[in-house]
């Protein structure tokens, strides 16, 4: 059934409803009422879903630009340590998680408009229900059972056309929000695991590479530091007078 | 005529304005027939802009049923086959 179509048959629905449900016809403008308000519950309730998805996502967000900063020094360490594989490396990774930011940062925005929509539905439906509410006092205090049903009539089709449109909009902002739920919540798993292996590959060789290379350094120049202080010319042999056995040269 | 685009309220067009946007409705029937997707969404776009900046936005105190009622912009092509058939939504 086509969106319209629905919107048309959930809207005949309430209507019918609500103006077939009561013996006297004024008590329908009361039970109209009370599911409006409920609905204006639903809607807040759906204002704020689409709130919390969306810092979640300006979270995730946040997450995954420090990994990117993290994979940016990672690459810049490699550079300095002539290891321009281990550099393209974290550089295709960091590229691969740029694209999540992206994708991420065209949710935020689809789902800030569906929230401004949602919130300006609220205020709409909220006014018509406070002006419906002053109607049906107005009705049921000035009309007879008979007259007032053509006023109840009147009031009722167009309310229940708005809550079937809100309705509608709340619908399809959940389900949205639904399919962008999942989504964050597979990313925030890897996130949580302290790995994007599945977005971006593992990254601890990377690490382990390096801290290889900055310990294999670091040992290095502290041997040159101590073989300066001992006043020995790296790869010299010792002299038999220094109480030691022939050193063994060493490649740096 | 009362024109509700559907999650956005409602708006007064005038005849002409209603002639006019039957033209965009039309040709949104034959671009949603054809499967022009991009064309379709541009044509959808325009046919609501066109209605919220030439029409008169119904306040919110008043309550009043639609004569026609419009879909969402973010409305799928395979969602538009049931809506945009036929005539469309504006009667020829």
């Amino acid at each position: 059934m086509g969106l319209i179509s629905r919107m048309e048959t959930v809207f005949k629905a309430k209507m019918n409803k609500v103006l077939n449900r009561m013996e006297d016809p004024r008590e329908t403008l009361d039970y109209s009422y009370e599911k409006q308000l409920e609905l204006l519950q639903n809607v807040k309730r759906g204002v704020a879903e689409v709130t919390t998805s969306k810092k979640r996502l300006q979270l995730q967000r946040a997450k995954l630009i420090q990994s990117n900063e993290k994979l940016e020094k990672q690459a810049r360490d490699a550079v300095a340590a002539n290891r321009e594989d281990l550099a393209r490396l974290a550089l295709e990774r960091k590229a691969a998680l740029q694209q999540q930011v992206d994708g991420i940062d065209r949710e935020i925005v689809e789902l800030e408009k569906q929230e401004e929509k949602l919130i300006a539905s609220e205020k709409r439906l909220s006014t018509k229900v406070e002006i419906f509410r002053t109607k049906k006092e107005s009705i049921k205090a000035q009309y007879s059972a008979a007259e007032a049903q053509v006023k109840i009539n009147e009031s009722v089709t167009g309310i229940s056309e708005e809550m079937a449109d809100v309705g509608l909009a709340l619908e399809r902002a959940e389900n949205k929000t639904e399919e962008m739920k999942a989504r964050a919540e597979a990313i925030d798993e890897l996130m949580e695991a302290g790995t994007l292996e599945d977005l971006t590959g593992g990254r601890d060789d990377i690490e382990r590479e390096l801290a290889k290379i900055s310990t294999q350094s670091s040992v290095e120049s502290e041997l040159a530091r101590l073989k300066a202080e001992a006043g020995k010319e790296p790869g010299k042999a010792k002299t038999p007078e220094e109480g030691k056995g022939p050193e063994e040269e060493k490649e740096v | 005529m009362i024109i509700r685009i559907m999650g956005e309220g409602q708006y007064r067009a005038s005849e002409a304005l209603c002639d006019e946007l039957n033209q965009i409705d039309n040709r949104i029937v034959a671009l949603v027939a054809e499967g022009k997707t991009e064309e379709y969404r541009a044509e959808l776009t325009k046919l609501i802009s066109e209605i919220k900046e030439r029409g008169e936005a119904v306040e919110a105190e008043e309550i009043l049923e639609s004569d026609i009622i419009v879909p969402p912009e973010d409305l799928s092509l395979e969602e538009a086959k049931d809506v945009f058939s036929g005539s469309g939504i504006f009667e020829d």
